[in-house]
């Protein structure tokens, strides 16, 4: 019934490549004859490829793409409850009811990702501080298990199997739909402050003064040492009342503009974001801003997604691919952890082009969710191979030392003793997953290296 | 007034339907499985806000189709916008070992389209209005040995929207005439080439937009019309001998 197609599949980060069997569903029906016409190789699914690694990767294996299941199926206005099947994603839920004045509840960094991913991975966003993460705004996640069942779960049906499929990198079973609940705003607009930090002890300050703002995330230069190291710039805003009036930037008036102009179709060459390229734009991108605090009111795609209006930013960084790095580590009031790991990337030569940092909230979720109190960084690198792997192994140390974990949605080299150690939890997670698929049918690359499928130890 | 889409599942028709909704029509949307109509249907209602109704159809329901069109009226009210998007391409291997198969796939893509076809002409006349599109192929337009079951069917549709469009002009009834080269459907889904592949949702949108300005006949992606004229032109004596 589905025709499984030969192809080269990659996460955002273009490493790891592998090569799989892939089908396209259009029909419900075709995703439960996907389990039978696999013919015994274990499947995953793949929505946008927004995650960086290896997580919705399976080499040999069978992938099903779900990015034809798109359909919203119902809304209720009074509530803010929508149900959409797994492959909607966050951009044509954003495009359809801004207008109704809703929002999804919380967003990454970009707009193009599926909701079965969101849960998948258990993304948060600038609000984590106050509004925890996507599978807290969640319920009545329809699953396709191993065993061919169809299992209804949240926090009240099937709390187990919900709590494992929530960061469970599909390892569960195939999301089918779900129940989400969009929050109400007024208007597309946010309004924003802009604080410039001048290391990173005046981040925590004002992060720590910030708490009446829900939405908070900061850029942070981590090419300059010394005594600016750490600085950056601190963004924090809400959701702007009803009558506001706002403009659109100049890169969301050209991306719709000219589309064309912003497309990174063609990889760019490998040497581009080199470390004096790397070092000139965050010296250019601080300088811009000016010091203490910019009021401004902004439109929702630059403030959430400053990116998306570039299509494939990810091959800027050629055809080598990049590794994202980010981690959490519980607070310390002396930041040891974070400034070792500035401390050992400015050693090591290799600057990261975007780096974000950002404090998270209380709340946390078993299992092998990421998000937890404290504060995370997130890093990226163009693969330079070795030297780049043992910077990482490197920081993995150190985000291990201080009691932190790395997020798995964009992992795609965490050794597996390690992921143990970082995430205590994952026995019992191994555990559910292997009660509800005990014939081991959903299995990922991810999943192979960490031990978590595929009859691992 | 309202409209109406056969075949909904397939993803060209889905589009049509949200195409339609945004241009200001209540839907109907129609398919042999109606569980997965009804999801198109809900998907049409949630992004569009406005009415769409899902209906069981079969094109091969000869005898039916009379009291599904009542059915349809009665959802929706009359109609003045009727896409035909059914179709089943059959496996060309299967259709030439087996009658029955290359029946099937006869009946679906030239017999039933002809029975609705019949049916909606007898309504558009009595209102005096009305569009119907019909969503043949390039399939049809030159027999190849890779396909020619499906396509002779598809032709010969196409041959009967042609007689159609003559008959119902008097009515001032429109028939627009689709062929479709290759769009991202199911159908085309891992096909290797190195011709550009059109998103449904454009495929959709240029549908709508030819039968408002009232063209006989829409190739899609158009530079398809191209290709099929060079296919058209080589003479029976080499075509014979190529394998397409």
């Amino acid at each position: 019934m589905n025709r499984w197609v030969d192809r080269e599949m990659s996460g955002w980060g273009r490493h790891p490549k592998v090569r799989a069997q892939v089908a396209r569903p259009e029909r419900r029906a075709e995703v439960t004859a996907a389990l039978a016409d696999r013919q015994g190789t274990p499947m995953l699914a793949y929505g946008l490829g927004r995650s960086y690694g290896d997580a919705a990767l399976l080499e040999g294996g069978r992938i099903v793409l779900t990015r034809r299941l798109d359909r919203m199926l119902d809304f209720d206005p009074e509530t803010g409850w929508l149900t959409v099947e797994a492959g909607v994603s966050l951009e044509e839920i954003i495009r359809t009811f801004v207008p109704r004045g809703f929002f999804p509840p919380v967003v990454p960094g970009t707009q193009f990702v599926t909701v079965g991913g969101a849960l998948a991975c258990d993304i948060h966003g600038k609000n984590h501080h106050v509004d925890g993460t996507f599978a807290d705004h969640v319920r009545q996640v329809e699953l396709l298990t191993g065993a061919g069942g169809l299992v209804t779960c949240d926090a009240e049906h099937e709390p187990e199997l919900f709590w494992a499929t929530v960061g469970g990198m599909g390892l569960t079973g195939l999301v089918l739909s779900m129940q989400l609940r969009l929050v109400r705003i007024d208007n597309p607009y946010i309004e924003m402050e802009s604080v410039r930090v001048e290391n990173l002890d005046h981040f925590f300050e004002v992060s720590a003064e910030s708490g009446d703002f829900t939405h908070t995330v900061s850029w942070i230069d981590c090419v300059t040492t010394g005594s600016a190291m750490g600085r950056g710039i601190f963004m924090r805003g809400r959701y702007a009342p009803a009558g506001t009036q706002g403009h659109l930037s100049l890169l969301q008036r050209v991306g719709r503009l000219a589309p064309g102009l912003l497309d990174f179709r063609v990889d760019g060459p490998n040497w581009l974001l080199n470390g004096a390229s790397i070092r000139a734009f965050n010296e250019t991108y601080f300088r811009k801003q000016p010091k203490g605090v910019t009021r401004t009111t902004v439109h929702y795609e630059p403030f959430f997604f400053p990116l998306d209006n570039v299509r494939q930013w990810n091959r800027l960084y050629g055809e080598r691919g990049f590794l994202q790095y980010q981690f959490v580590v519980p607070p310390d009031p002396e930041h040891r952890a974070v400034r070792a790991v500035l401390a050992e990337i400015t050693r090591s030569g290799l600057g990261s082009f975007l780096a974000v940092i950002k404090e998270f909230g209380e709340r946390r979720h078993g299992g092998l969710s990421f998000p937890a109190p404290g504060v995370t960084l997130a890093l990226d690198f163009g693969h330079v191979g070795a030297p780049l792997l043992q910077l990482l192994d490197r920081l993995d140390a150190v985000v291990l030392e201080a009691g932190g974990r790395v997020y798995l949605g964009k992992d795609a080299r965490l050794p597996r003793e390690v992921f143990r150690q970082m995430y205590p939890d994952w026995a019992a997670w191994k555990a559910t997953r292997d009660q509800w698929d005990p014939g081991d049918v959903f299995q990922s690359a991810l999943g192979h290296r960490l031990g978590l499928c595929g009859g691992a130890p | 007034m309202s409209a109406l889409v056969l075949g909904a599942t397939s993803r060209v028709a889905h589009a049509l339907a949200h195409t339609l909704a945004a241009h200001g029509h209540d839907v109907c949307v129609a398919a042999r499985d109606l569980d997965e109509a009804e999801r198109v249907a809900a998907d049409v209602r949630v992004r569009s806000g406005r009415k769409c109704v899902a209906l069981r159809f079969d094109a091969v329901d000869f005898d039916g189709h009379g009291v599904f069109l009542d059915a349809v009226e009665q959802a929706v009210g009359p109609v003045e916008f009727a896409a035909l998007a059914f179709g089943e391409m059959g496996e060309q291997a299967e259709s030439e070992r087996d009658a029955q198969a290359a029946r099937a796939v006869i009946d679906v893509n030239y017999t039933g389209a002809v029975s609705i076809s019949e049916r909606l002409a007898e309504r558009f006349i009595a209102q005096g209005r009305g569009t119907l599109v019909g969503i043949s192929s390039v399939a049809g337009d030159r027999g190849r040995q890779s396909n020619y079951i499906y396509g002779s069917a598809k032709g010969a549709f196409t041959l009967y929207l042609q007689g159609l469009r003559n008959r119902l002009f008097a009515h001032q009834v429109h028939v627009l005439t689709v062929k479709l080269g290759f769009v991202d459907t199911r159908m085309t889904w891992g096909l290797e080439t190195g011709l550009p592949i059109a998103a449904p949702e454009a495929a959709a949108e240029a549908i709508v937009a030819a039968a408002e300005r009232r063209e006989n006949v829409l190739y899609y992606p158009r530079f398809w019309r191209g290709i099929m004229g060079i296919i058209g032109a080589i003479p029976e004596i080499a075509f014979k001998r190529l394998k397409l």
